[in-house]
């Protein structure tokens, strides 16, 4: 099987998981997460170097931070899929005595989860806190890390994003989810985030435009040319042009799926469009 | 009645910067961040004698906090360095969820607290740190009473593994805690023995508590006096060990009467034994400018206001 084909297959059992987990607890956030579907898969299936025996240190391995943790059902379905932990443990989201929580944590002890996430704008400092480390444990490994659009009006996003820019932390890829929606309605109307190329280039970042953030070659080819772009005195970011809700007809084109899980028949439609490749949890 | 010696006034803050520079020295995965008040941190040496372990972040302490709690991952020890205030209230949320929900070993290192930070006024001068950090799930929350202590409290919280809270302040107090004393997390000292009541103080007010016990003793009064220099985990056994031996107790706090040490006195008691308590705290306000001496005179945080209300409750006793 080519890899295109393989991660074309392990997107659409993601994007089934995703569906699965929200509506069998009748919570949650699928628009956010079947967008960004594609990014998690590649990622872990074939960017990031790591091990999946989880370590907290996670010394000589490529890291990963979630800090827009309200996508939480990708972040699972993913890290289960590729080793960290059984895929049917997915069965548990967001019930009582989980460790996958509504939100990531660590406080569960979920392995591939190294920071609690959902209080918003908080991953990007965290995300330099590891990178600078890594620094000095001379690892030349890599941090990643996703944030939301809507996420970036917090505003330790920009004390984070002053601090990597003017000391030049450069061991440090950010992915900006930019799907232009948020709970509320578009991110235009309820708060405009502007020229977002040109915010990042003023504070010293090097910026990579992805316009297809679901085309699996489009994030491939971006996320080398981001690592390339790696150790010279500047952090990345990648300004990553996603649909919420990604891969369901109905769910796209709006901000309604941002927290709200898809009723019976609404998934046995999702589910028919997505079908079944790597076997449901 | 056991006395002390002030070995020479001396800053808190200053033991902290002592500890700092001597855990640069023997711990290697010790490093410290700083919101741009290097100096009133006394971080200096740290900073001169390890550049590269020493992180200046500006004046932007929800990303301190958050940088902080990442560089655990990879096993460095972070000292954060800011004033109280903005190493507490500035950044609760940032602290509750990367740090204590996250479970890292990250040590919050906090001068100028409360009234004592003085002609800067209310907007510096927290009085409430102690009861935001105390309610966080697994946060140890330490506030030292001198130099000796700090320092040696500094050297103790990087061999203990999860989030500390370690408050001390700006003024030049008395320095009398033994200089080789190691420093026990959770362990209270017991300073004087006495019968009559036992007043349980912390941070500054140790030294005043000391002094009250000193006007008391001359009254006839035998006052025992604890020093409770870790406010959670709390040492309830060596308090229910003195109040069920004095039957009484005031508690005397550089902090809101409310979310202080009193109020975790009072818990302990209430569930254990129950027995007359004063609060020596500010009354649920907050501060202003003036000299610390004077500030403390006014809000009653003082050896005058520690006798008074170890008098008042004596006589509450059954």
């Amino acid at each position: 099987m080519s890899t295109t084909q393989h991660l074309q297959d392990f997107v659409t059992q993601v994007r089934r998981d995703i569906l699965r987990q929200v509506h069998q607890v009748n919570s949650g956030h699928p628009g956010g997460s079947l967008g960004c579907a594609e990014f998690f898969s590649i990622l872990y299936q074939e960017v990031m170097e790591y091990s999946s025996d989880f370590d907290m240190d996670g010394k000589n391995e490529d890291l990963f931070f979630l800090s827009n943790g309200h996508i939480s059902p990708v972040f699972y379905s993913v890290l289960s899929r590729s080793g960290f932990f059984p895929v049917e443990e997915l069965k548990t989201f967001r019930k009582i005595d989980s460790r996958l929580q509504g939100h990531p944590t660590t406080h569960e002890g979920l392995p591939g989860v190294r920071i609690a996430s959902g209080s918003l704008g908080q991953g990007m400092s965290v995300a330099i806190g590891a990178a600078l480390t890594k620094k000095m444990n001379k690892d030349s490994h890599l941090i990643y890390s996703l944030h939301g659009d809507g996420e970036l009006q917090e505003g330790q996003n920009w004390e984070a994003i002053l601090y990597a820019g003017s000391k030049g932390v450069d061991n440090l890829i950010a992915t900006i989810d930019y799907n232009k929606k948020q709970i509320d309605g578009a991110t235009d109307d309820v708060l405009p985030l502007g020229d977002l190329k040109k915010k990042f280039e003023a504070f010293d970042w090097k910026v990579l435009e992805l316009k297809e953030g679901n085309d699996i070659e489009a994030i491939k080819k971006t996320l080398a040319e981001a690592k390339a772009l790696t150790g010279k005195k500047q952090p990345v970011v990648i300004l990553m042009e996603t649909e919420m809700g990604n891969g369901v007809d109905f769910m796209m084109g709006t901000h309604a799926w941002h927290g709200k899980a898809p009723n019976d028949e609404q998934l046995e439609v999702a589910l028919s469009q997505n079908p079944e490749t790597l076997g449901d949890y | 009645m056991k006395t002390y010696k002030n070995t020479g006034n001396i800053d808190t803050r200053s033991g902290f910067g002592a500890g700092l520079a001597e855990l640069g020295k023997s711990n290697p995965d010790v490093v410290a961040l700083c919101a741009d008040l290097t100096g009133s941190l006394k971080m200096d040496e740290f900073k001169n004698n390890h550049p590269d372990r020493f992180f200046q972040i500006g004046i932007a302490e929800a990303n301190m906090i958050g940088i902080a709690a990442g560089m655990t991952i990879g096993g460095k020890i972070p000292f954060t360095g800011t004033f109280a205030n903005f190493s507490t209230g500035r950044v609760y949320d940032q602290i509750r969820q990367s740090v204590a929900y996250s479970g890292k070993n990250v040590k919050i290192c906090a001068s100028h607290a409360g009234l004592t930070l003085g002609e800067d006024g209310a907007t510096h001068q927290i009085l409430e740190d102690l009861g935001l950090m105390k309610m966080l799930p697994g946060m140890t929350v330490i506030n030292t009473c001198d130099y000796n202590q700090t320092k040696a409290a500094t050297i103790a919280i990087a061999e203990y593994d999860g989030p500390v809270y370690l408050r001390f302040g700006r003024p030049k107090v008395a320095n009398f805690t033994p200089v080789d004393q190691t420093f026990k997390i959770g362990k209270a000292v017991t300073l004087t023995e006495g019968n009559d009541v036992t007043i349980i103080a912390t941070g500054h007010l140790v030294w005043e508590a000391l002094e009250a016990a000193k006007e008391l003793d001359e009254k006839g009064i035998s006052a025992e006096v604890i020093n409770i220099h870790t406010i959670k985990p709390l040492d309830e056994t060596a308090i229910l060990k003195s109040v069920r031996k004095t039957k009484c107790v005031v508690t005397a706090e550089e902090h809101n009467m409310l979310g202080g040490l009193g109020e975790s006195v009072a818990r302990t008691l209430a569930l254990n034994h129950p027995a007359p308590q004063e609060f020596v705290a500010t009354e649920d306000t907050f501060g202003e400018s003036g000299e610390p001496l004077m500030l403390l005179d006014k809000y009653g945080l003082n050896a005058k206001a520690i006798s008074e209300k170890a008098e008042a409750v004596i006589l509450r006793k059954e």
